[in-house]
């Protein structure tokens, strides 16, 4: 975790950097305040990654050791979803959500519809699967 | 300008170089000696050798970038092509070759060079661009609005107004080996204000003036138009320039001023009412004049 | 439902090459699950969704280009009435928008991407599997979206693929096209910024033992950078777009003058967004070719580090030059993004000069792939040149908005065709299990790498002769005929070419020339795996002590060697 938090952190304070310097030598507020927007783009995903590292006790992974077997990683990864027709539920509702902002609010029943149908489903979908 | 004879090169060169006292001109030269001193041999690479001071600088800086792609690329492109066609495999050959993946000091190299080279560029950018963006105090101001789909000329302090709209091709009129300084504002949407020949374009943009300063060095009558997308008829929003000597001009500006009807009168006859439909409007014998 | 899945565990014997895919069977994490139409609605499976979005793409690419044919028809006269003003600018709309939204950025960053980074990195699936599937839905019906345009009443948008303020405002352009392309942007942009999340997290969380960052393959290095570029970039379009449909219809200013907003913010949004997405589109193929020069050189990617550092260099810079669209607005800092834009080519020189040095020395094969990747590497060369002119604001000031710059980025865009043509040769037969018909892909190659000369070369010619972009008619130039017939002709050439790909892909599958495990000797992980790869990828891994484990796997005795290694060369051999 060590080397990707330091990849987002520098990221981020070099944005800071050429923030500040664009800052002083422009005054432009639109750009400065989307460079500064960016500096937390790169710190909080930055500090966050650092965070967990230091709480495993700067554990490094067997995927961040270069002498890592693959045997180290014998074991259970992660349990992922099975087929699911909800994305594509939910989608056509974000299909008829954004049609009714051209066509009018009508659509919006549809869109509501098919997304409170895809939530319902991506929870009992999860449930039912009781792994994640 | 290829056709000037060889031994006149370096002296007409040096003449052609207008003597100033500005400092950023002669870090200029200083940059651009070679090239300049080249002079005429150097090809124009397809690029306009400009009617305005600023747009012979421009010119330069232009065939200087094009000198310095040629030696850059072309060494890239000899090197790639050595690459491509001397280590082809040849047929059955199933060897593997040595698996070299690093060579520091090669890579130091070709980073550092690129770094010289854009630092290189830049300097020169920017002594060209502090000319181009100069705001010297000028002897004439000329106010254009554009609209859709065409254009207003204005010249404060007097009564001379040039409308006109699409391949009527309004004419500015402007003096020669003077400044003069445009006030550019649209009255819609965003528009290009780009005189191919000026070597330069600038938007017309609504809510905001943009200024800059034009010194024609040679008269004549300049073909221009709307560079930027501006809706149906963008491609037909044509105007021209008409660069005149400083007494013509004057000759220009008390006759608008004597008649006071010239606005109507010009807009009236500048301007052609776009029909839903116009398929292609009728052009005007006269636009082809500055091809 | 769910599967539990475990990491496959390493083949300690010699003896047992590459999985066979009937290996999965033992493993129990086969799937007999749905086919056809239903799995490619429902499945999660990460190969399928690239398939997906790599396939819809590529329609894409064929629906644009169509546009683009009747565009440089058009242009073949000065005074040509194939295609009305009105319908012409609907055109080059919808030829800019599909190209840049539909077809480059999810062929680039959820297409092969999807595919490949969970295998070249040992993983079983995407990190958000469902999320994925989400994500190519929205691209579907936002690109469905945007296309219907087409079928109201007042055409489809027609205001550039950049729908400048104020022009995109509800008077210059009223009409539920343009609200189309607008709300498909922001549908788009949400399968964008989910593809983002999804391979940060895939990278950062599921590679296998031994996969430290510095030995990730070039492909996936930059499917990281372009993941943090799309979490950084489309989150500011989207919002750009909502204000701009805001401003359209609930009567706010932000970009109208009338009630005290500044339409020049919008081109700040917009290229905040829109130069970062050149490399979002770029860096992905970036890395494709760069794997196709090692496997068809037989040698490592030559500078590995020096070429993940450029990747870090031109994700850094990319935020610092946006306003170089924008010189001649006359509103905007010229010095800082002149030195930002003319700095962003050293660390593409680098990548330049590092896929040169991978063929240096090394065993050239000139397959389609390598051809592709070849024509890659020249039509990028001139459109990184041109780009370098651009980046100069008085050269801008006498190029901006004329064809030069169309000549410039289209050198650029269709370098990154021939690099997805290149990384589509080279990845086929794993997807598929099947090779492509290489007599085929050269025809392809030479009419498409010729076509797209024929087409640039004359459009900087005509618009140093000052042909502004956008332009239906050119009635006042009729010099400017010639050099638009050649462009025309490069077109066709470049449509011809795609023919070939068509014939070539239904020809290969009637053909199904088997392609095994690794037709290309070729060195990352995903070629460990069989063709096409079983449910959750892996069976087995080999032991991964560089950045391509499975030549070391296969080559025991060509490894790496670093700048000082040349002693232990000698010992190894």
């Amino acid at each position: 975790m060590k080397k990707e938090s330091i990849l987002f952190l520098f990221l981020g304070v070099f944005w800071g950097l050429m923030g500040v310097v664009y800052w002083f030598w422009s005054r432009d507020v639109t750009g400065a305040v989307m460079l500064a927007g960016s500096v937390f783009l790169g710190l909080i995903p930055g500090l966050y990654l650092y965070y967990w590292y230091r709480r495993s006790g700067y554990h490094l992974r067997a995927e961040d050791r270069p002498d890592a077997s693959i045997e180290e990683g014998a074991g259970v990864i992660d349990a992922f979803p099975d087929n699911s027709i909800w994305p594509m539920i939910f989608a056509i509702g974000c299909m008829f959500g954004v049609l009714a902002l051209v066509f009018g609010t009508w659509l919006a029943i549809p869109a509501i519809a098919f997304g409170l149908s895809a939530m319902i489903g991506f929870t009992a979908e999860s449930r039912r699967g009781g792994n994640i | 300008m290829s056709s000037l004879p060889p031994s006149s090169d370096s002296l007409s060169a040096e003449q052609a170089l207008p003597a100033t006292k500005n400092k950023s001109k002669k870090l200029l030269l200083v940059l651009l000696a070679p090239l300049a001193l080249a002079g005429c041999q150097v090809p124009s690479f397809g690029g306009y050798k400009g009617v305005t001071k600023t747009a012979n600088s421009t010119f330069h800086l232009w065939q200087g970038f094009n000198l310095a792609a040629i030696v850059v690329g072309g060494i890239t492109l000899a090197v790639m092509a050595w690459a491509i066609f001397a280590y082809r495999a040849k047929k059955g050959d199933g060897s593997i070759p040595k698996q070299t993946q690093y060579h520091i000091p090669l890579e130091v190299t070709y980073t550092v060079i690129p770094i010289l080279v854009v630092v290189g560029l830049f300097v020169a950018t920017v002594v060209v661009e502090n000319q181009v963006v100069a705001d010297p105090t000028p002897s004439a101001t000329i106010n254009v609005t554009a609209f859709q789909w065409g254009w207003k000329f204005t010249y404060p302090g007097t009564k001379a107004v040039v409308v006109g709209q699409t391949t009527a091709s309004p004419i500015m009129v402007m003096p020669v080996n003077q400044d003069v300084r445009i006030n550019l504002v649209s009255s819609d949407v965003i528009h290009g204000f780009y005189i191919p020949e000026f070597n330069f374009s600038r938007f017309a943009q609504p809510g905001m003036v943009n200024t800059f300063t034009f010194h024609a060095n040679k008269t004549g009558l300049y073909s221009a138009q709307c560079s930027q997308l501006c809706g149906l008829y963008h491609s037909l929003m044509y105007f021209r320039v008409d660069v005149v000597s400083p007494s013509q001009y004057q000759a220009w500006i008390s006759s608008k001023n004597a008649s006071t009807s010239a606005r109507t009168a010009i807009a009236a006859n500048g301007a052609i009412v776009i029909q839903d439909n116009p398929g292609i409007p009728v052009i005007p014998s006269h636009s082809n004049g500055a091809q | 439902m769910t599967d539990v899945i475990d990491r496959p565990v390493n083949l300690d014997s010699d003896d047992q090459g590459p999985v066979n895919p009937d290996h999965g069977h033992d493993h129990g994490h086969d799937h007999h699950g749905p086919s056809g139409l239903v799995k490619w609605m429902t499945s999660t499976d990460h190969k399928v969704i690239g398939i997906s979005y790599t396939v819809t793409s590529l329609t894409m690419m064929i629906i644009g280009g169509a546009f683009a044919e009747i565009i440089r028809a058009q242009l073949v006269s000065p005074t040509s009435t194939l295609v009305s003003f009105a319908q012409y600018n609907e055109l080059f709309t919808m030829h800019g928008s599909v190209m840049i939204y539909l077809f480059v950025g999810p062929f680039a960053f959820a297409g092969l991407a999807n595919y490949l980074v969970p295998l070249q990195i040992g993983a079983p699936d995407m990190a958000f599997p469902r999320l994925n599937l989400l994500s190519y839905w929205l691209y579907l019906s936002g690109s469905l979206v945007m296309l219907s345009g087409f079928l109201t009443s007042g055409g489809a948008a027609n205001f550039g693929w950049v729908g400048y303020a104020p022009l995109s405002n509800v008077t210059a352009s009223p009409g539920s096209g343009a609200d189309l392309w607008i709300v498909a942007l922001m549908l788009t942009g949400f399968s964008a910024i989910f593809s983002g999340v999804n391979l940060v997290a895939t990278i950062f969380y599921l590679r296998a033992p031994g996969m430290t960052l510095f030995r990730m393959p070039i492909f996936t290095w930059n499917m990281l950078i372009t993941g943090i570029l799309i979490l950084l970039a489309f989150p500011i379009l989207t919002g750009g777009l909502v204000m701009l449909y805001c401003d359209r219809h609930f009567g706010t200013h932000i970009f109208t003058v009338s009630g005290g907003g500044v339409p020049l913010l919008w081109q700040h949004i917009f290229w905040f967004w829109g130069h970062p997405e050149v490399y979002i589109l770029a860096l992905p193929m970036f890395g494709m070719v760069t794997e196709v020069f090692a496997v068809f050189s037989k040698k490592p990617i030559f500078g590995y580090r020096g070429m993940v550092f450029a990747t870090i260099s031109i994700g850094a810079l990319s935020l610092g030059v946006w306003a170089h669209h924008m010189f001649t607005t006359g509103a905007v800092l010229l010095p800082f993004f002149s030195a930002m834009s003319l700095l962003i080519a050293v660390p593409t020189g680098i990548k330049m000069f590092n896929w040169i040095g991978t063929m240096w020395g090394g065993k050239v094969t000139y397959s389609t792939s390598m051809l592709m990747a070849m024509g890659f590497l020249f039509t990028f060369l001139v459109g990184g040149i041109t780009g370098i002119y651009l980046a100069s604001p008085p050269i801008d000031f006498f190029t901006h908005d004329t064809y030069f710059v169309v000549a410039h980025f289209h050198s650029v865009v269709m370098a990154l065709v021939l690099g997805a043509m290149s990384a589509i040769f080279l990845w086929f037969p794993k997807m598929s299990g099947i090779m492509l018909n290489e007599r085929l892909g050269k025809f392809q190659f030479w009419f498409l790498f010729i076509g797209t000369q024929v087409f640039t070369f004359p459009m900087y010619l005509v618009g140093l002769k000052g042909m502004p972009r956008r332009m239906a008619v050119y009635p006042n130039n009729p010099s400017w005929q010639s050099l638009n017939q050649w462009a025309s002709v490069g077109a066709l050439l470049i449509g011809i070419s795609m023919v070939f790909f068509i014939v070539n892909a239904l020809y290969s599958f009637k053909k199904r020339v088997p392609a095994g495990d690794n037709p290309w000797d070729a060195q990352t992980l995903e070629w460990y795996t069989s063709s096409p790869p079983p449910a959750h990828n892996f069976v087995s891994l080999p032991p991964i002590h560089s950045e391509r484990p499975t030549w070391d796997y296969n080559h025991p005795d060509h490894l790496s060697l670093g700048h000082g290694d040349k002693e232990k060369a000698k010992a190894g051999s």
